[in-house]
């Protein structure tokens, strides 16, 4: 191959040589960070909680005035919701998935241990919640009416029974056999685990409070104003429900608000909302990739065809002189390869370090090795695909041009 | 002379529209990248009270121990203990603590239904001290704080729902059932960021409608609706929380020069230590006391995507520039032999640096003109990109127009400067003997 031409040939074009180079480089760097940051957000978006998201209401209400004991109330509601035409099942909780807002908590087994244990996200529910969340109960049993009990707003709950995710029985007994075990969620009260389910995440995203799907449910009606219902609909009927809930409730007792935009929601607008900023930060990342690439393919378009244009006189000398098409073709094309490399070699130190620099500063993770090696083919074929045009001209360049003067 | 140049360069930008338009685009795309994540950043790092922002102080104090915090720093709030103590010692021109209730109103007319707002439990001083602007009446007197009395401030778009904007200091409002007198009604307050309330808003949010004094809310048990955080069981009952080290207050103190905050601190600090020295803490003070700046900064209210979605968007500027100057270079170095003829005319080196110079300025306005519309896209966009609370925040302003266009031009002049210096060291007698 005829390499050696080439570098003497670039050796009399070092600016726009480095040029080219220079922004293969910073293209590079800019996109695999920027398409790492977009695989890492759309897998956050993708990640599943665990629970039937179709065919879910969540209904956040604040009842209005202050009675010693809300219970009655309360379930007075889940009656309603209950026997609402398309309604499977419903309970009330504190919180639930993506809902951004709730209760953590430490996980002993030791009741005199004074260690922080593992934390874990804590949900009320009752014997309808496994139900209505539709997840997977693996082990043991649901609760039953029985064992549910009221617990104040300055109560630290500690049932007889709870439930918890296969994550957190794993991570509290290693050995397995989590089931029947006990554990306490609050100094001196002693919580058997009565069921195991398969999934269930913690309703938070950043997972700031709780390292994983390290989820307990306990039975228990909070004694406060602030409540949250969930209701699973029957198949195609979610859109009748949710447009029966809100006066059904009103209808049952009027002192009460259903906060505007977060008062009832389908499960899939909790999702959306839950991840607005990462979607957002996908989205951004993409658009600048995709402009980015295009702004640098027209720029070596651009330098190409001018150095194409520059040269029609030395290409022409070397058609006359026996050289095919292909020849020239090629030369450019190789050409455009060698300077590619160059930068793509700079660009994989920029990528990297760009990489650490947002590692210490925002606390991002560390660029994978699969994304810088996609944007260097990325780069080194946009280059090719960009250069061909201008090659192609310059190979239809005639051998007459070398008798011309200009 | 400027305006022949700048025929000149109309003319030869004509003569290449694709490369023209090639380098209108990319500055254009860059200048808008960037300014519209700019729009972003600077809206959530802006002094949300310039005027007072060096003489209002937020206190931290440790009451947990240095085993139980991250990194030595003290809890983001004070626990009741605290907060109630260092306001008694009142060792400030004014100070208030806060915490967020949620509240509903109930309308006198019972076909209305009850509405929920976002409220606060304060002090007289916090309307004063953060210079809420009123529109009737005023806020309660310190004298109603020692009263306990059952007073309320409301914003504006509350006073509208439920008096159709009319007078309405001195008359009652009903609030989860207890009657509270009106003493004045304030627009709809919220600077951004919301800096008195940054640990249960995150520093974006709407604000209150309703303020009610600290000292009723606690009388009435009024439950806190932020954050709490506790390290040990606080035990049953209200009278237990209060007694307890969960820390749910917010205290903010106005000292007007360097020397009253310092004296401050260092009371804040014998506070800690008369604390250690009670057997309470036994651990060595750590106290913190910061001006509104310093406390928006170290609660890391900029959203990280705020600043890192502007670092890429200035590197996607930065490879815009160097694709420019790489077209600039191609199209001035075509006209190598154009160059020599004027220069062989007479022309010194000046005359092609101003020839130059005027004909990629052209490109900077125009791609500044591009710029500035894609902004204009952008910053309807920045709703697809941020959270709402953040993204309303960023908007087109007479000082964003300009920096816009200044940016494009000074870009621009940046991008042609090596190319034009090129240009000028065209010899004109190698360019005359090769024609």
């Amino acid at each position: 191959m005829q390499i050696k031409p080439i570098l003497s040939a670039l050796r009399r074009h070092k600016s726009g040589t480095i040029l080219i180079a220079l922004q293969i480089a910073l293209t590079l760097a800019i996109v695999c960070n920027a398409l790492f940051i977009v695989h890492e957000r759309v897998d956050k978006v993708n990640r599943t909680t665990g629970l039937d998201e179709t065919n879910l209401i969540a209904v956040s209400n604040d009842y209005v005035g202050a009675p010693e004991d809300f219970t009655p109330i309360m379930k007075t509601d889940l009656q309603t919701l209950r026997s609402l035409p398309g309604v499977v099942d419903a309970y009330v909780t504190n919180s639930y998935p993506l809902r951004q807002g709730g209760w953590s908590t430490g996980v002993q087994t030791d009741p005199d241990s004074t260690k922080q244990g593992i934390s874990t996200a804590l949900y009320f529910g009752d014997e309808h919640a496994l139900k209505t969340l539709g997840v997977r109960l693996i082990a043991g049993r649901n609760f039953n009416a029985g064992e549910v009990v009221t617990v104040g707003r300055q109560q630290q709950p500690g049932t007889a029974q709870v439930i918890v995710t296969k994550a957190l029985a794993d991570k509290v007994f290693p050995d397995g056999n989590a089931l029947g075990k006990v554990i306490y969620l609050a100094k001196g009260k002693p919580s058997t685990i009565i069921g195991i389910i398969e999934k269930l995440t913690t309703p938070w995203i950043q997972n700031d409070f709780v390292e994983g799907d390290y989820v307990t449910i306990m039975p228990v009606m909070f004694n406060s104003s602030f409540q949250q219902f969930l209701i699973r609909t029957q198949p195609g009927q979610q859109d009748a429900v949710f447009k029966a809930v809100p006066p059904a409730l009103y209808a049952s007792n009027r002192m009460r608000v259903l906060p505007e935009k977060v008062g009832i929601r389908k499960f899939e607008d909790v999702r959306r909302r839950a991840y607005d900023a990462d979607r957002g930060m996908a989205i951004l990342m993409s658009v600048v990739c995709g402009v980015l690439l295009a702004i640098t393919a027209a720029g070596i378009v651009g330098l190409s065809s001018f150095w194409v244009g520059q040269r029609r006189k030395q290409i022409g000398v070397r058609r006359a002189l026996g050289a095919r098409r292909s020849d020239i073709l090629s030369y450019f094309m190789t050409e455009n390869f060698l300077i590619a490399l160059v930068g793509v070699v700079v660009g994989v130190i920029l990528a990297v370090g760009l990489s650490q620099w947002m590692f210490t500063h925002f606390e991002m993770k560390r660029l994978s090795l699969t994304y810088v090696a996609i944007g260097v083919v990325a780069l080194l074929a946009l280059g090719q695909a960009a250069v061909f045009a201008p090659a192609l001209r310059a190979s239809r360049v005639s051998p007459v041009e070398a008798t011309r003067s200009v | 002379m400027f305006s022949y140049y700048l025929q000149l360069g109309l003319r030869s930008l004509r003569r290449n529209p694709v490369l023209t338009g090639l380098m209108v685009m990319a500055i254009g795309f860059g200048v808008a990248a960037s300014m519209t994540t700019y729009s972003v950043f600077r809206a959530t790092s802006r002094d949300p009270i310039p005027q007072k922002s060096s003489q209002l102080y937020n206190t931290q104090l440790d009451n947990w121990g240095p085993d139980r915090i991250e990194k030595g720093e003290p809890p983001q709030a004070l626990s009741y203990k605290d907060a109630t103590a260092l306001l008694r010692a009142h060792k400030a021109k004014r100070q208030t603590v806060t915490y967020p209730i949620g509240v509903s109103v109930i309308p006198d007319n019972a076909g209305r239904l009850p509405i929920r707002e976002g409220a606060y439990a304060t002090g007289a001083d916090f309307f004063p001290m953060f210079d809420v602007p009123f529109l009737q009446g005023g806020g309660w007197t310190l004298e109603d704080d020692e009263k306990h009395a059952s007073v309320v401030v409301i914003a504006k778009s509350l006073n509208d729902k439920l008096f159709d904007g009319g007078q309405s200091v001195g008359k009652q409002l009903n609030l989860d059932g207890h009657l509270y007198r009106i003493t004045g009604v304030i627009e709809d307050w919220a600077p951004q960021p919301l800096f008195f309330d940054v640990p249960n808003t995150g520093g974006f949010d709407e604000g209150a409608k309703v303020y009610v004094p600290f000292n009723r809310a606690v009388d009435l048990k009024l439950p806190n609706a932020g954050n709490n955080s506790c390290v040990a069981e606080p035990g049953e009952g209200w009278d237990n929380y209060l007694r307890s080290e969960c820390i749910w207050l917010s205290l903010w103190s106005e000292l007007p020069s360097k020397a009253e905050a310092e004296t401050y601190r260092q009371y804040i600090q014998g506070y800690a230590a008369d604390q250690q020295r009670a057997g309470r803490f036994s651990w060595a003070p750590n106290v913190k006391v910061r001006d509104v700046m310093t406390w928006l900064d170290v609660q890391h209210v900029v959203p990280k995507e705020s600043q890192v979605s502007l670092i890429v968007s200035l590197g996607f500027l930065v490879i815009c520039l160097v694709n420019t100057i790489g077209l600039l270079l191609a199209k001035f170095m075509r006209r190598a032999p154009e160059i020599g003829v004027r220069r062989a005319l007479g022309a010194s080196r000046k005359d092609i640096y101003a020839q130059f110079l005027i004909e990629a300025g052209t490109i900077g306005v125009a791609g500044g003109v591009l710029g500035l519309l894609l902004t204009g896209v952008g910053i309807l966009g920045v709703g697809l990109v941020f959270p709402e609370p953040v993204a309303r925040l960023a908007k087109l302003d007479p000082v964003l127009i300009l920096l816009t266009l200044v940016v494009a031009i000074v870009a621009s002049l940046i991008a042609a400067f090596y190319p034009t210096w090129r240009a000028a060291q065209v010899q004109p007698a190698w360019q005359l003997k090769s024609n």
